[in-house]
C-alpha cells in the first residue's frame, strides 16, 4: 500500500501540522494511517485533528510532554480505550493497512492480536515464564504441545531472554527481575505473531543496563514489525526510532525523520522542546 | 521562669475514673465471651465426651434423636432411650413400669448435623453461583450509572433486612406461593437470598484487587472479554470469593429464623436420602442444629434431663461453626502469601 501524503488542513490555524517535511520517498508502504483524529474523555478533548502516517517495518517514536496524548493515540491504535467509559473517537479515522479500525463489524479481538502491545508498567501474569508467553497461543485456540513449546522459545529469543530463562520457564514470571519482566511481556506479544507492536514507555521503570538491552532489542524488531514506541526519553527516541513524532497539548506539531528531528527541526516548539526549554 | 502547672486533684480523679470505666466494659466483654464458652463447653463436653475410649460420645454424634425413658425398676433409677426401652420391655416381658418419656433426651444429633450441612451446601452452591455471577457482571462489564447504583443500593438494602423477615418471605415466595412446602429446596433458596449480598460485595471486592494490568494485557494479545475473565481475573479472585464466602457459611449454618418455616423439621425418623425418588429429596424437610437447639430449649418441658442435649447441641454447633471460621482464616492467609502484586 502507497501511503497517501496530501494531508488535509489542520482545524488549528496556530500550529502547522502537517508533516510535510517527510519525503514521499522515505515511506515506502504506510502500516497505520491516522486521519484528521479527533479524541475525547467525556467533555476533555485531548486529541486535536491528528494526521499522521506510520511507516511500515520501522520504529516510530511519539515524543512530547506529559498529558500532550502520545499515550492516548497509541492505544487508540489497538483500540485499547474501549476500556474506558466515556472515552471515544469524536472525528476522524484510524486505518491499518486500508481497513477502518473503528469501523462497526471490525472484529477487535483481531485487531489486538494482530496490533500488540507492551505496557509502561510492566505486567507479566501471575503464571510461570511459559505459561506467560503461552498464553495468547492459547487463547487463540492453539492446544498442540509441540507447537506451543516451539513459539514459546522463539519468541523468548526475539525478546532476547531465551538464554536467561531456557533452564526455568516454569517458575513464576514474578521471580525475574524488572528488565526480565519487561522482556517477558515483549516476549509474551510476539508470541501471537502481530504485525505492529505498540509500546508504551517500556523502560519507565528499567535500569540503564535493562533498557539497552530493551533498545537494542527494538532495534531488532523492526527487521519483522512494525513498531510504535511512546517515550519520555528523547535520547531514547534518538537512539532506536526511524521517525519521530512530537506532540504538544493534543496535537501533532512535527513528524519526520528522527535525525531530522534531532538536528534541524522545522517547529520552534519542536526546538524547543528538544533542546528542553519546555516540557 | 516558666511556671509548670500540676494537675489539679480534680483532673486526676477524672482521668482514673474514666481510665477505669474503659477497661472494665472491655473486661466486661472478655468475662462474658469466657463465660459463654465456659459454660457450653464444660456441661457440652460432658454430653460429647466419654472419660472411657474411644473418649468421645460417638452415639450422640452418629444417632437420631430419641425419647428418654425414665423409670424405677428393682430400686435402681433406669434411664432408657426408646430403641433400649422396646429392648428392655420385651426382655422383661410381663414386667409393668410407670415411665416417664423426655422428648428428644436421648439418642444423638446426626440428622441435625446432616440437615445443617445439607442446607449449607446448596445455598451456598445457589448462592456463589448467583453472587458471582452478578458481580462479575457489576465490576467487569456494567457502566456506572444511575440504573446500577440503584443496584447496588439494592444489595446493600438485602444485606440489612433481618432474618425472620428473610424467613417469612421464604415462606410466604416459596413455600406457599411455589408450592414447595417446607423443603430443602425452600430452605436453599431463602438462606442463599440472604447471603448473597455478602458474596457479591465479598467477590467485587476480591474482582477489584486484580490488577488492570492483567486485563488489559490479555486483551491486548487478542482475548475476549469473557476470555479473560475466565483465564486471567477470575482465577486470582477466585481465592478471595471462596475465602470470604466461608464466613458466609458461619452464618448459613447458623440461621434459625430463615428456615424454621421454610425447611426446618423438628423431629423427622428417615435420614435425608430414604426417599422413595430422587426428586423426593429436594422436597423434603430437614433437621437442622440450631432448630434442634431451639426446640429442645423451649419446646419441650425442661427438666433434669433434658440439659444433655441441650448442651451437647451447643457445643457440636459452636465447634462447627469456629471450625468453618477458622478454615476460612487460615485460607486467607495462605492465599494472600501466594498472591501478591
Amino acid at each position: 500500500m502507497v501511503a497517501t501524503l496530501e494531508m488535509p488542513e489542520t482545524t488549528s490555524p496556530t500550529i502547522v501540522n502537517q508533516p510535510e517535511q517527510v519525503p514521499k520517498a522515505e515511506i515506502e508502504r504506510a502500516m497505520i494511517e491516522i486521519e484528521q483524529l479527533d479524541f475525547a474523555y467525556g467533555a476533555h478533548q485531548v486529541l486535536h485533528g491528528v494526521n499522521l502516517n506510520i511507516p511500515a517495518r520501522a520504529v516510530t517514536a511519539f515524543i512530547g510532554p506529559s498529558g500532550c496524548g502520545k499515550t492516548t493515540l497509541l492505544r487508540c491504535l489497538n483500540r485499547m480505550n474501549d476500556l474506558i467509559d466515556s472515552a471515544r473517537i469524536t472525528q476522524g479515522a484510524i486505518r491499518i493497512e486500508g481497513v477502518d479500525i473503528n469501523a462497526p463489524g471490525v472484529d477487535v479481538v483481531d485487531l489486538r492480536r494482530r496490533v500488540g502491545m507492551v505496557f509502561q508498567k510492566s505486567n507479566p501474569f501471575p503464571k510461570s515464564i511459559y505459561d506467560n508467553v503461552a498464553y495468547g497461543l492459547r487463547i487463540a485456540g492453539i492446544t498442540k504441545r509441540s507447537l506451543i513449546d516451539e513459539a514459546v522459545e522463539k519468541s523468548l529469543r526475539s525478546a532476547a531472554l531465551w538464554e536467561e530463562v531456557k533452564d526455568r520457564l516454569h517458575v513464576s514470571g514474578y521471580g525475574l527481575s524488572g528488565g526480565q519482566q519487561q522482556r517477558l511481556c515483549i516476549a509474551r506479544a510476539l508470541a501471537v505473531e502481530p504485525e505492529i507492536v505498540l509500546m508504551d514507555e517500556p523502560c519507565s521503570a528499567l535500569d540503564p543496563i535493562a533498557t539497552a538491552k530493551v533498545e537494542e532489542l527494538i532495534r531488532q524488531l523492526k527487521e519483522q514489525y512494525t513498531i510504535v514506541i511512546v517515550t519520555h526519553n528523547m535520547q531514547q527516541a534518538g537512539r532506536c526510532s526511524d521517525h519521530t513524532a512530537f506532540f504538544y497539548l493534543g496535537r501533532l506539531i512535527e513528524f519526520d525523520q528522527t535525525a531530522k528531528i534531532f538536528s534541524n527541526p522545522a517547529q520552534r516548539q519542536t526546538e524547543e522542546y528538544i533542546t528542553g526549554r519546555f516540557g | 521562669m516558666i511556671a509548670i502547672a500540676f494537675k489539679s486533684r480534680r483532673t486526676r480523679r477524672t482521668e482514673r475514673v474514666i481510665f477505669w470505666l474503659l477497661r472494665l466494659a472491655t473486661y466486661f466483654i472478655l468475662a462474658c465471651a469466657t463465660y459463654i464458652f465456659l459454660d457450653i463447653g464444660i456441661k457440652g463436653s460432658r454430653t460429647v465426651f466419654t472419660s472411657t475410649p474411644p473418649f468421645i460420645n460417638l452415639p450422640f454424634l452418629t444417632e437420631p434423636p430419641q425419647t428418654l425413658y425414665v423409670f424405677d425398676y428393682d430400686g435402681k433409677k433406669m434411664t432408657l432411650s426408646d430403641r433400649q426401652f422396646r429392648e428392655w420391655k420385651s426382655a422383661h416381658a410381663g414386667v409393668d413400669v410407670e415411665a416417664t418419656s423426655v422428648a428428644y433426651s436421648a439418642g444423638g444429633i446426626w440428622p441435625c448435623i446432616v440437615g445443617t450441612a445439607l442446607l449449607v451446601i446448596g445455598s451456598m452452591a445457589l448462592a456463589l453461583g448467583i453472587g458471582i455471577s452478578s458481580a462479575i457482571y457489576l465490576s467487569e462489564y456494567s457502566r456506572n450509572g444511575r440504573w446500577i447504583r440503584l443496584v447496588r443500593i439494592a444489595i446493600l438494602n438485602l444485606a440489612g433486612v433481618p432474618s425472620i423477615v428473610f424467613g417469612l418471605f421464604g415462606f410466604g415466595l416459596f413455600v406457599i406461593f411455589f408450592g414447595w412446602n417446607v423443603s430443602l429446596i425452600a430452605g436453599w433458596f431463602t438462606l442463599g437470598l440472604m447471603v448473597l449480598p455478602a458474596i457479591i460485595t465479598a467477590s467485587e471486592e476480591s474482582l477489584r484487587a486484580v490488577p488492570q494490568g492483567l486485563r488489559e494485557g490479555s486483551l491486548a494479545l487478542g482475548a475476549s472479554k469473557w476470555q479473560t475473565i475466565r483465564k486471567n481475573v477470575l482465577p486470582y479472585a477466585l481465592p478471595g470469593i471462596l475465602t470470604s464466602s466461608i464466613l458466609g457459611i458461619a452464618r448459613v449454618a447458623g440461621e434459625t429464623a430463615p428456615i424454621m418455616f421454610t425447611a426446618a423439621y423438628a423431629m423427622k425418623d428417615e435420614m435425608p436420602w430414604q426417599v422413595a425418588k430422587f426428586t423426593d429429596f429436594f422436597f423434603q424437610g430437614v433437621m437442622a442444629l440450631p432448630y434442634h437447639i431451639y426446640v429442645v430449649s423451649s419446646k419441650i418441658p425442661q427438666n433434669e434431663y433434658t440439659e444433655r442435649v441441650q448442651y451437647g447441641s451447643a457445643f457440636v454447633f459452636l465447634f462447627l461453626v469456629m471450625l468453618i471460621a477458622l478454615t476460612s482464616i487460615v485460607l486467607r492467609e495462605r492465599s494472600r502469601s501466594r498472591l501478591s502484586w
